[in-house]
C-alpha cells in the first residue's frame, strides 16, 4: 500500500513539471484520501502502473489551464488532440520520474486519455487512493495516485 | 593567408525525432538552436522511427522509450545494427539510473530526462554531436 512519506515523490514530481515545463511553479496542496468517485474534470490522462507495485497515477485538469500550460510552452494547437496529448505526457512525466524512487521496476503503460467520459480505472482492491491538488496561476488540477 | 577555399563548411546534421507525443516533437523541433541541424523526420513510435530512419539517414536521433507499438529500447537496439555510426539521445521521463545504462548498453550516446529545458536539451545535443 502507498505510504504516505512515498506520496513525496509525486509531489515533487508534479513540482518539477509545472517549473520546468510550464517554467511557473504550481502550489500543491495538501494530499488526501480519496473517498467516493473521483472528481474528474475536462482532460484525464491516466497511467497503469504493474510490476514491484501495482495500481494508476492519474492527472487531470480543465480545459482552460490546459490551454494556458500549452501556451507557456509556446504551442499554438489549441486542438482537442493537443489537450489529449498534453494530459498523457504529464501523467507519462511525473509517473516516469518516481522510477528515481521506485527503481526500476516500477513499470508504466503509455498513457489512456479520457476527455469527457468516465474513465474506467482499474484500482487494485485494498489500495488507497491519494488525491493531490495543483493549484497553477488561477486553475486547479488533480493527481490521483493509487498505488499497493 | 586566408582564402575562400580554407573556409570549412559545416555539415549539416540531419535530425530524427522520436516520441509518441506531438507535443513534445514540436517542443524539440523549436527548441534545438544550431544552424547545422535539419529535422529530417519525426516519428510517433519506434517502428515508424525505423521506417523513417531507412528513408531519411540520420545522424542524430533523439528517442523517447515508452511508445506503443515499438519501444524505444528495441528501436534504439536495431538502429544501431542498421547504421552503427548514428547517435541517439534519449529523452524520456523514466528517471532510474538501470533504464538510462539499459539504453546506453544497447547503443544510445546520451540520455536527458523530461521535463527538460531549452538549455538542457541544447547542452545535450551538443554534447554528442561537437
Amino acid at each position: 500500500m502507498l505510504r504516505e512519506e512515498e506520496l513525496k515523490t509525486f509531489v515533487d514530481g508534479t513540482t518539477r513539471y509545472f517549473e520546468v515545463a510550464a517554467q511557473q511553479p504550481a502550489t500543491i496542496g495538501s494530499p488526501y484520501l480519496l473517498e467516493g468517485e473521483p472528481a474528474m474534470q475536462d482532460y484525464t490522462g491516466m497511467i497503469n502502473i504493474s510490476g514491484k507495485r501495482e495500481g494508476v497515477v492519474y492527472f487531470t485538469a480543465p480545459r482552460a489551464m490546459l490551454t494556458v500550460l500549452l501556451m507557456k510552452m509556446q504551442e499554438s494547437d489549441f486542438s482537442h488532440e493537443s489537450m489529449r496529448d498534453l494530459v498523457g505526457e504529464v501523467a507519462n512525466t511525473i509517473s516516469g520520474n518516481a522510477r528515481r524512487d521506485f527503481g526500476h521496476d516500477f513499470v508504466i503503460s503509455v498513457p489512456s486519455v479520457f476527455a469527457g467520459e468516465k474513465p474506467q480505472i482499474a484500482q487494485p482492491s485494498g489500495a488507497r487512493a491519494f488525491v493531490i491538488p495543483i493549484h497553477w496561476r488561477s486553475h486547479s488540477a488533480k493527481l490521483v495516485v493509487s498505488l499497493t | 593567408m586566408g582564402t575562400a577555399q580554407e573556409t570549412v563548411a559545416r555539415r549539416t546534421i540531419r535530425l530524427l525525432i522520436v516520441d509518441d507525443s506531438n507535443i513534445v516533437r514540436r517542443r524539440i523541433e523549436r527548441s534545438q538552436q544550431f544552424d547545422e541541424l535539419e529535422v529530417v523526420g519525426t516519428a510517433a513510435n519506434g517502428l515508424e522511427a525505423l521506417e523513417l530512419a531507412r528513408r531519411t539517414d540520420p545522424d542524430l536521433v533523439t528517442m523517447d522509450l515508452t511508445m506503443p507499438q515499438m519501444d524505444g529500447i528495441e528501436c534504439i537496439t536495431q538502429l544501431v545494427r542498421f547504421k552503427p555510426e548514428i547517435r541517439i539521445l534519449v529523452i524520456s521521463a523514466l528517471a532510474d539510473k538501470a533504464t538510462a545504462v539499459e539504453a546506453m548498453e544497447r547503443g544510445a550516446n546520451g540520455f536527458l530526462n523530461k521535463p527538460f529545458t531549452d538549455r538542457q536539451l541544447n547542452d545535450a545535443i551538443a554534447e554528442l554531436m561537437y
